[in-house]
């Protein structure tokens, strides 16, 4: 696997923002876009007098993350924003989540695609349920570094004394999570404080400022670039999105394929590396070939990495389809028709167990039925309660799945990509449910 | 635009990857996702920069496959006769099929009722739409649409479920986790995608510099008889004349969008190269929509309530 060059290091951080009502998210990603130059001058002019019209005399930084009209009439955040700045380092993309327990669905759609995790507390408040269910959802879906901004540090007395009680308190907690990182910083979003610049206020702490942290904490696609201990390269993992047939009319214009026939795989590279004449096995059937050719419309090249969306070409014909998995043979997933799973259930109309739901996996949709549902979690204390007979709105349960036909798939901890699917009910269409592969996945 | 295999000068592996490799991998993800999962599908493409953009990631996407969609043109008939002839000619050159379906027509069968001969007709392209996606039942339609232009776009997704009304409930978005896209709709019902969503203005420039993407010469500065009207400039044209006691500068301005003749209005500027652009975007005091789009200004929630009709 390559080295991680520094340039290779800037690219692109998505982080996502949450925490409980009231903690100043808004505040906090105001402040982010304003100090870091992200505003430009007629966003600033609204927000100077959308705090006009609230009769505000200096400049409210939440007002500029309001977005829909219904949010704006109750004051709250119902679905996820996306914001994007850069600084010199890297460019940026926030997901903006709601605060409020019924809209947690939308939480994790901004958490799923996050490198890291920005939690938010009031210091004045300490840590709520909401934050430890943040927290639990953050490490649900997989995101490694977690940040807690201990926020309103210029409304507390004693500032110190109350950061760190905080900080231990959330330490332990966040720790037993299992997040690779976890990381506090006193922040006072409404002066600026160890947001952007480091402020007057907090001189006593002497750790990164949070704009530092984002500048210099590994992407996700650093995290695939690098090899696992030991100096193992990743298993290759190709989930093949579509076939592409080309003959006769269909090619594109002076591409070289206009006489003859292609026929390849195109798909992105969810880990691992595919090199020209590489062995593939081509799952669920099991059947194996050579990569032949590795196309982009750049031209051919001899090995590809990690998210790159290429075309693959295998020396012989095998019978290959949407949603089939190529792997490297010696480190090939089982494919399985069990999956151990847990679910976090989205939908407003329960989970009737006894019907069956369609599961989309890499880019495999089956249908599947709930055949057991082991435990619920409680997120406030995390145990496991026994027996469950349904799922509710926000539960998350430890669950098997019996699908109609064998998926492969990778415990989600090892892929993302691999070990993720969404439940979705035939009648309505709705995403009603996602879910990760547990660990005892290959059953 | 790409046509041939051609050598680019640094392969992705040797330059690292950049932000715009990420941008680049997860749009085509969502393109081939799109021609995957769903039957017929249109390409928005107005010959603006972001459908530009979206035709050569979907070339990208595709190779050496020809784009299996077929474009489609809202057109509101009040158009720059610069990117109409670039629109056609690249439909011409690259073999694609171009539906055009008129705002004008819309209005003269009744289907939409104009309060004022000369408002701006970008609102009403949402009946065009809709019935152009009735016609030829499209299953989803391609839009270059931005989550960085306005606040409502901020909060849409990628796969943005439409009921059979083509209404967007913001209040009810399908979760949308991972890469995993779901585009299941029932007939009459339609998936709107926007593949760079995560793209700003200037990943959009970076990129056209970087694939060498050609773009209508309005993009690029040129000299033009305008009017100061508020903070913007109006260019003077055969749809917007001057108004009485207007004075008429001549001045070196470039459009950075690309509509309605009557509601998009040029900034000032000597950029006259995708790098002078690059440049001049990266230094921007205004953003892209406050700075050329006279049809927002009026509303704070103008571009939510469209959507809630069935708008882009």
């Amino acid at each position: 696997m390559r080295a991680i060059a520094p340039a290779a290091r800037a690219g692109l951080l998505r982080f996502v923002t949450a925490g409980s009502v009231d903690d100043g998210k808004s505040t906090l990603i105001g402040r982010l876009l304003f100090d870091s130059k992200g505003l430009q001058a007629d966003q600033i002019t609204a927000l100077e007098a959308a705090s006009r019209r609230r009769g505000l005399t200096e400049v409210d930084l939440s007002l500029l993350t309001d977005g829909l009209l219904a949010e704006r009439e109750q004051g709250i955040t119902i679905d996820v924003a996306y914001r994007y700045f850069a600084t010199p380092a890297r460019k940026f993309i926030i997901g903006d989540s709601p605060g409020h327990a019924q809209y947690t669905r939308n939480m994790v759609t901004a958490a799923s695609t996050a490198d890291v995790a920005v939690l938010l507390v009031d210091a004045r408040q300490g840590l709520q349920p909401q934050t430890r269910r943040h927290a639990y959802l953050a490490r649900w879906v997989g995101i490694p570094r977690m940040v807690l901004a201990v926020n309103k540090m210029d409304l507390v007395v004693d500032a110190r004394e109350a950061f760190e009680r905080i900080r231990a308190q959330f330490h332990r907690f966040a720790t037993g999570l299992g997040f690779a990182e976890v990381h506090e910083i006193p922040v006072s979003a409404l002066r600026g404080d160890m947001v952007v610049s480091r402020g007057e206020a907090l001189g006593w702490y002497d750790g990164l400022t949070l704009l530092e942290y984002l500048e210099t904490a590994p992407t996700r696609h650093d995290d695939l670039a690098r090899s696992r201990p030991g100096g193992q390269s990743r298993p290759l993992r190709f989930p093949v999105q579509r076939v592409v047939r080309v003959a006769g009319g269909n090619a594109q214009p002076d591409s070289g394929f206009e006489y003859g026939e292609f026929r390849g795989y195109q798909g992105t590279i969810a880990s691992g590396e595919a090199a020209l004449g590489d062995e593939i096995v081509a799952l669920p059937a099991g059947t194996r070939a050579r990569i032949a050719q590795i196309l982009t419309a750049d031209g051919e090249l001899a090995h590809a990495s990690a998210d790159m969306a290429v075309t693959l070409r295998l020396d012989t014909q095998i019978d290959v389809s949407r949603g089939d998995l190529f792997a490297a043979p010696e480190t090939a997933p089982e494919a399985t028709q069990d999956i151990d799973a847990e679910v976090c259930w989205f939908d407003a109309e329960p989970l009737v167990a006894s019907r069956p739901y369609l599961i989309k996996q890499g880019c495999a949709t089956v249908r599947a039925r709930f055949a057991s549902l082991a435990h619920r979690i409680d997120v406030d204390s995390l145990r496991l309660v026994d027996g469950p007979d349904t799922l509710h709105m926000n539960d998350i349960a430890h669950v098997q799945l019996r699908t109609q036909r064998p998926l492969a798939v990778d415990p989600y901890e090892s892929n993302r990509v691999t070990g993720a699917f969404i439940v979705i009910d035939e009648a309505t269409n709705r995403t009603v449910a996602a879910g990760t592969v547990g660990r005892g996945a290959q059953g | 635009m790409l046509t041939a295999i051609e050598a680019k000068p640094a392969s992705r592996t040797q330059r690292g990857w950049s932000h715009l490799d990420a941008l680049e991998a997860e749009s085509i993800f969502i393109l081939r996702e799109i021609a995957a999962e769903c039957r017929n599908v249109a390409l928005l493409f107005s010959g603006g920069k972001d459908s530009a953009v979206v035709l050569r990631l979907a070339e990208r996407a595709f190779f050496p496959e020809r784009v299996p969609f077929t474009l489609l043109h809202v057109d509101t008939e009040h158009n720059f006769p610069e990117v109409i002839e670039f629109r056609d000619r690249v439909v011409r050159d690259r073999g694609l099929r171009l539906v055009v379906r008129s705002v004008g027509e819309s209005i003269r069968n009744g289907r939409v009722r104009l309060r004022t001969p000369d408002e701006p007709r970008n609102p009403h392209q949402s009946v065009t739409l809709l019935d152009a996606i009735a016609e030829f039942g499209f299953e989803a339609c391609i839009g270059g649409a931005r989550r960085d232009e306005e606040k409502a776009r901020a909060k849409e997704r990628v796969f943005s479920f439409r009921d059979e009304f083509g209404q967007w409930d913001p209040k009810n978005q399908r979760p949308e986790l991972w890469s995993l896209y779901n585009g299941r709709v029932r007939p009459g019902e339609n998936i709107r995608a926007f593949p760079i969503s995560n793209w700003t203005e200037l990943d959009v420039w970076q990129y056209v510099r970087r694939e060498r993407i050609e773009l209508p010469s309005i993009y690029f500065a040129h000299e033009r008889e305008v009017v100061r009207r508020g903070s913007a400039l109006v260019p003077v044209t055969g749809l917007t004349p001057a108004r009485e006691g207007e004075r008429v500068e001549r001045l070196s301005v470039r459009f950075r969008t690309v509509g309605d003749i009557t509601c998009t209005a040029p900034v000032a500027s000597y950029a006259g190269t995708v790098d002078e652009i690059v440049r001049e975007t990266e230094r921007a005091r205004i953003t892209e929509r406050g700075a050329t789009r006279l049809d927002d200004q009026t509303n704070d929630a103008a571009m939510e309530l469209r959507k809630k009709e069935g708008y882009f």
